[in-house]
């Protein structure tokens, strides 16, 4: 062997107590970068997701704007649903995270992933933050496409800026219960029917087809206890300009982040039990 | 010194299964230490506690003196594991997957790099770096998966099955590295194996375990003097005899998995 490799490290118990600041942004950024190194090589994904929200676009969203059917208080339908759209191609892209950790789990990923210094909590932020970084490269796939249709998006930097962090927050969210459900339930197959089950429910029940002025009251119920609906009510108001309860969203978002986070960190080692 | 690896009175059920059965077992710095037994003998459940994956449900375990229950991170940091399957990512390329890891350890910024290239170029893989790891042979995927494992250094490496699924010339290259590595850095390898021609010629002591209990233990020449054999095959034979069917579907299920992910 030609070359020399590193000498093993001393052996200390201190060596375990890292900053968990430090320790939580460097997972983060290393699983955010994976993801932006997979998606160089392969753009794929990045076509083909898009074209799902390009027909809920081109097709329901003009059809629904000559329709003038859904009152949108004086915005062309399709501003109103391009936010919405927007939420729904992140929330794609994140629900179904479950399975590739399932899929991490069988080819031995995961264990060892699990094997280095990163705390449960860390490895399941990075992933959520990577599922993040997938949905962001296709908001811009989505937002482009919108503003091709002619749909008034906001330039202002700052508010292009909240509205990164909006679908970091909201693709996290969904990817940790993604990854609670993938330990509750252990197979793929199950994952992918679980997915399909409550990604339509969770969409519908929010604001992102119809204002909340429009929904029956037990929908108004679930509209408020769904985040997807705060996410879409932050999108709006950033990016076309609508009245926004942007605290109560972001707190909102937080707030689910930071529970989802936990509840996925707590179920990671029944997958590789 | 602390011994590398300290277990005493291991025990680990899985609901009904008694999957470690009051192990007790000392492995020594620097030493190539094999854990050899049929599926389900228990090995896969010890190297789980040694890695942290499963925390000890009774007894103690210990990696360089540090308690693997209360120091699970300080562990860490000192173990290199290689599961079972083939674990490398299929997506990013052979320089991607090692550096990956060289962050997960936080192997400091400015000596990323050269650690990341030196553990790939000790694993005979520089040609190949840049390339996707999805274009790479069974043998050379378990090459890039030590070389992800010796990019921080660690003093123990833990080999789950590494040469399983491979053919002879990518066993014996496997097998080549592990061994100069060894040799190079002093670092202590624990390793499980079916294959009982590679314990007997590369591990300094194997330990044959079976049903959870270790039911001989010493250097290769040893056990088959004692067993008045001619090879591992004959101390095999003897303590399992033809009970060979305690492994549990899992296992077979994960042997099969990873043979056909090789080919």
């Amino acid at each position: 062997m030609s070359v020399r490799l590193a000498a093993p490290h001393a052996v200390s118990a201190d060596a375990g107590r890292t900053n968990p600041v430090r320790v939580l942004a460097t997972r983060i950024a290393a699983m955010c970068l994976v993801e932006l190194q997979k998606l160089r090589r392969d753009r794929t994904e990045v076509i083909t997701r898009a074209i799902q929200p390009a027909l809920w676009l081109i097709i329901f969203g003009q059809t629904f704007t000559h329709l003038r059917a859904i009152p949108t208080g004086g915005l062309p339908y399709l501003d109103f649903l391009a936010p919405g759209i927007l939420a729904q191609s992140a929330l794609f892209v994140s629900i179904f995270y479950g399975i590739h950790i399932i899929w991490e789990r069988d080819a031995g990923v995961l264990a060892k992933l699990m094997v280095t210094p990163t705390p449960r909590a860390a490895l399941v932020t990075g992933k959520a933050f990577a599922a993040g970084i997938r949905a962001l490269v296709q908001a811009v796939v989505v937002l482009v496409l919108a503003a091709i249709l002619g749909v008034s998006l906001t330039g202002n930097p700052l508010k292009l800026l909240g509205t990164a962090v909006v679908l970091l927050l909201g693709s996290a969210f969904f990817c940790c219960l993604s990854i609670t459900l993938a330990g509750l339930v252990l197979k793929r197959d199950r994952m992918m029917g679980i997915g399909q089950a409550i990604m339509m429910p969770l969409f519908f029940a929010s604001n992102a087809l119809y204002p909340v002025s429009v929904m029956p009251g037990w929908l108004r119920v679930l509209n408020h206890v769904n985040p997807l609906s705060y996410e879409v009510d932050a999108l709006r108001g950033l990016l076309i300009g609508t009245p926004a309860h942007l605290l109560l969203d972001f707190g909102v978002l937080v707030g689910a982040v930071a529970v989802a986070v936990f509840a996925a960190s707590a179920i990671l080692g029944r997958l590789t039990r | 010194m602390n011994p590398a690896v300290e277990i005493e009175g291991l025990r680990h059920r899985f609901k009904e299964t008694l999957a470690v059965d009051d192990l007790s077992l000392s492995v020594q710095p620097a030493e190539i230490f094999g854990l050899l037994g049929p599926n389900g003998a228990g090995k896969t459940t010890t190297i789980r506690v040694l890695t942290t994956l499963l925390p000890p449900q009774a007894g103690r375990a210990e990696v360089f003196g540090l308690d693997v229950r209360r120091n699970r991170m300080a562990v860490r940091r000192l173990i290199g594991y290689v599961p079972q399957a083939l674990s490398a990512d299929a997506g990013l390329s052979g320089r991607e997957n090692v550096a990956l890891f060289a962050r997960l350890f936080d192997v400091p910024r400015a000596e990323r790099r050269a650690r990341a290239d030196a553990a790939i170029e000790a694993m005979g893989l520089a040609e190949a770096a840049d390339r996707p790891a999805g274009t790479y042979s069974g043998g050379m995927i378990r090459r890039l998966e030590l070389a992800q494992a010796l990019v921080s250094a660690p003093r123990l490496l833990v080999l789950d099955e590494p040469t399983i699924g491979l053919d002879p010339v990518a066993r014996a290259g496997v097998w080549e590295r592990i061994t100069q590595v060894r040799a190079e850095t002093g670092m202590t390898v624990l390793v499980t194996t079916h294959y009982m021609e590679e314990a007997e010629e590369f591990c300094d002591r194997v330990a044959l375990m079976h049903r959870g209990r270790i039911r001989a233990l010493g250097s290769p020449a040893e056990l088959i003097a004692s067993a008045d054999g001619d090879s591992l095959d004959d101390v095999f034979r003897q303590y399992t005899g033809d009970d060979l069917d305690a492994g549990g579907f899992s296992d077979v299920r994960a042997t099969r998995r990873t043979a056909r992910r090789l080919g």
